[in-house]
């Protein structure tokens, strides 16, 4: 059985939730947060009062789950699951700040009830009177791994069904100070179209939502494989499970048109993609994502949508491109990203 | 893909008990766990009843074997799962592909709350390591990362329902292939963020909470962590014992009403039940006993009456909330009660509904009052329902 994607939106600091060329300019950002380009969300959410009490990160949910339902031409998914890490961080701060202001009396309960975790697949099933099958993955660099690892797991079981899966995180200023004080972040000024080439400690934030309609009936590009790796011991161990992986789909590093990494300008991080793709893919052009989209645990959800755009569109923009030259024919693109060195994850996507 | 998967053991602590057996007998005596606030700092002491774990987080620290630094939700969790795990007698963990999903809905908040009173003074406050568990995801490391589990590791919010949710994911890991154990469940501490939280919604009654009655409402707080382990035929036929039971079915639905409040009908408490019992391949007559969602507030416990009402009248099964004893211990809830129900298809244990006395208006059933053993009960139900719509149920059966 295969898994196609049918449909595919995004929200991104990109123009991704556009319509227009894929990727043709990139967006240049100076500093070490990027903010997502919002879309017009009231084209999705007709109530103004509804839209008010959304956080951003729902609204950004909603807007790329819609984008990819429009693209799949469906209006009712089987199953609607999301991964988010950190779920709503600005209402959980708005509470939180008010609770221990006010020295917890008189709050309001608005932001309480937009902070947990579930709210995105929530209001989507809200939005769309959705009675079916409804999930969060809250796992960290894992969330969008683990909710895509349960839509094929669902599909598998019954294939005649389309899932709404996506992955979805938000910076507030916030967790933008706080996740800066354990040092993620480049001290130095910065931009994200040289954060690649900056060989200095430290990335960029990032946030945004990219959703997927997966099904068994035949789309333009087919997720083939998926796989992860928590905590491995050594390198060794990281090049081991990239080349069982893809023994698994009977195929070899040679088989790969194009490899994105999530590189992201961070010099001891980078220095492992440098060193893997060296010795297991020589010959392999190679592509990047974020200095397009920022650093995020569920930024492997807009490496998918890329991937998928670039197969579908059979053309990798020079924007993405970090090393080599992309063939003519892209037939299948190895999607590997790490988080923190402690999430791996593996997406394998192949034209169909 | 249909393989059967078996519950092979199970592990709770919660405001009745430090471990499963200590709270079965506390539902045998008829003792419930709420009582004044004692361990949380809040200014809420003494205004709202809580079932606490009743000790402190150096006492859990030493009993899981984890430094008395970490959240508290994690202390929880990894003394649940040890229990569950080991009541498995398989042995030696790291020979296994063991996968460890667990749930919850505040992570680290417990400690974030402390960082945070000091880094609203100023930015640069506030110690680093009281947030560096704060996510979710960071609680059920600390946790997979003590016990040795790596194959894989998952955490799932989905607000009262996330325990329950954990099964059905670990249900599927087994049936394809991916791990052949799973241990899955829900842990939850008590924080102020979830008591203001519940406050503000003014769903939390000051006396001890009484879920079906007609007197009820709101709700009482707890906390703790409850795990099964689950297994695939293949390590069922190596358990030193017999299996407790199996898990037949399960479904998750939304109710798409609201945010918080459940639809008047319940559908999505409906549709949930309706898909577990489709999926097991049984009737409603089948099932013997129901350990409701039950949470004691107005809204909750007319919805899930509603939709047992539609799919099961006229002739009911036992029922029972065991929150009237544990108080609702969101996250884990689902995982707690999922080890309450496969050890009730294990010893025929139907629970007690506390401080029942006036059957409600909208459903004039009454809960099973008395503890019992050895009924025989070959298929029983667990439901789950949550915050944005998020309905789920089991059901467990001996065969």
């Amino acid at each position: 059985m295969n898994i196609y994607i049918q449909g595919m939106g995004c929200v991104s600091p990109q123009q991704t939730a556009a319509e227009g060329p894929f990727l043709a300019e990139i967006r240049e950002y100076e500093g070490n947060r990027l903010k997502v380009l919002d879309p017009d969300y009231k084209q999705w959410i007709p109530d103004a009062n509804t839209m008010r009490r959304m956080g951003r990160v729902v609204k950004m949910g909603i807007g790329a789950a819609k984008l990819s339902l429009q693209h799949a031409g469906i209006e009712m998914p089987d199953a609607i699951i999301t991964g988010t890490a950190y779920g709503c961080l600005a209402d959980t701060g708005v509470f939180l700040t008010r609770m221990i202001q006010g020295q917890e009396s008189a709050l309001s309960p608005t932001p309480f009830i937009q902070s947990t975790h579930n709210t995105v697949s929530g209001q989507i099933a809200l939005l769309l009177g959705c009675h079916a099958y409804n999930s969060t993955f809250v796992h960290k660099g894992f969330s969008f791994e683990s909710a895509l690892l349960d839509s094929i797991m669902m599909l598998r079981e019954k294939p005649a069904q389309q899932i709404l899966i996506g992955g979805v995180d938000e910076i507030t200023d916030h967790s933008h100070t706080i996740l800066s004080r354990f040092g993620l972040y480049k001290q130095e000024p910065v931009r994200n179209t040289t954060l690649l080439q900056s060989g200095t400690k430290g990335t960029i934030a990032g946030e945004g939502a990219a959703f997927f309609v997966l099904g068994t009936a035949k789309g333009a590009v087919k997720l083939t494989g998926l796989d992860t790796l928590y905590k491995p011991a050594s390198q060794q161990e990281v090049s081991s499970a990239i080349q069982g992986f893809l023994a698994t789909h009977r195929l070899s590093t040679a088989d790969i048109d194009l490899l994105i990494t999530g590189r992201n300008g961070n010099a001891g991080e980078d220095d492992a993609y440098t060193q893997l793709t060296q010795t297991l893919f020589p010959q392999t052009a190679t592509a990047a994502f974020k200095h397009l989209c920022g650093e995020y645990p569920t930024a492997s959800a807009f490496a998918m949508w890329m991937g998928a755009q670039i197969i579908q569109q059979q053309q990798a923009p020079a924007g993405v491109l970090y090393s080599g030259t992309a063939p003519q024919q892209l037939n299948r693109i190895l999607i590997y990203n790490q988080y923190q060195g402690t999430h791996h994850a593996l997406i394998l996507l192949e034209k169909a | 893909m249909s393989e059967p998967v078996w519950i092979a053991g199970g592990g709770v602590i919660c405001g009745i008990g430090a471990t499963l057996p200590a709270c079965v007998e506390a539902f045998s005596r008829m003792q419930p766990g709420m009582e004044e606030v004692q361990y949380l700092h809040t200014v809420h002491r003494g205004v709202f009843p809580v079932a606490e774990v009743k000790a402190d987080n150096a006492t859990l620290a030493a009993q899981a074997g984890m430094p008395a630094h970490i959240s508290r939700t994690a202390l929880l969790s990894k003394i649940a799962a040890q229990e569950a795990w080991d009541s498995t007698g398989l042995g030696d963990l790291l020979q296994y592909r063991v996968g460890f999903i667990s749930a919850n809905t505040v992570g680290g908040m417990d400690k974030t709350e402390d960082f945070f009173a000091d880094y609203l003074q100023h930015p640069n406050k506030g110690h680093l390591q009281q947030v560096v568990h704060h996510e979710c995801g960071s609680v059920t490391e600390l946790v997979a990362d003590a016990m040795g589990i790596r194959h894989q590791v998952a955490t799932i919010s989905t607000a009262c329902s996330s325990g329950a949710n954990a099964l059905m994911y670990g249900a599927r890991l087994i049936r394809n292939n991916i791990v052949d154990i799973v241990i899955a469940g829900g842990t939850d501490a008590l924080t102020r963020f979830t008591l203001n939280g519940f406050n503000t919604l003014m769903i939390l009654d000051q006396q001890p909470c009484r879920p079906f009655d007609d007197t009820r409402t709101g709700l009482n707080l707890g906390e703790g962590a409850g795990y099964v382990v689950l297994v695939s035929d293949v390590i069922r036929k190596h358990l030193p014992n017999a299996p407790w039971c199996r898990l037949s079915g399960y479904a998750n639905t939304s109710d798409a009403y609201h945010q918080t409040a459940s639809s008047p009908d319940g559908i999505g408490n409906y549709l949930a039940m309706k898909g577990a019992l489709d999926m097991s391949g049984l009737q409603p007559k089948d099932i013997a006993y129901i350990n409701l969602h039950g949470t004691g507030t107005q809204n909750n416990d007319s919805s899930e009456g509603k939709a047992i009402e539609r799919l099961f009248a006229p002739d009911y099964p036992a029922v029972s909330s065991t929150k009237s004893f544990t108080g609702h211990t969101l996250g884990a809830s689902g995982g707690i009660e999922a080890v309450f129900s496969a050890l009730a298809v294990q010893q025929g244990i139907i629970y007690p509904n506390a401080r029942f006395a006036t059957p409600m208006k909208e459903w004039p059933v009454a809960p099973a009052t008395v503890f019992s053993s050895g009924n025989k009960l070959s298929h029983v139900m667990s439901n789950s329902f949550g915050f944005a719509g998020n309905c789920s149920s089991l059901v467990f059966s001996k065969e």
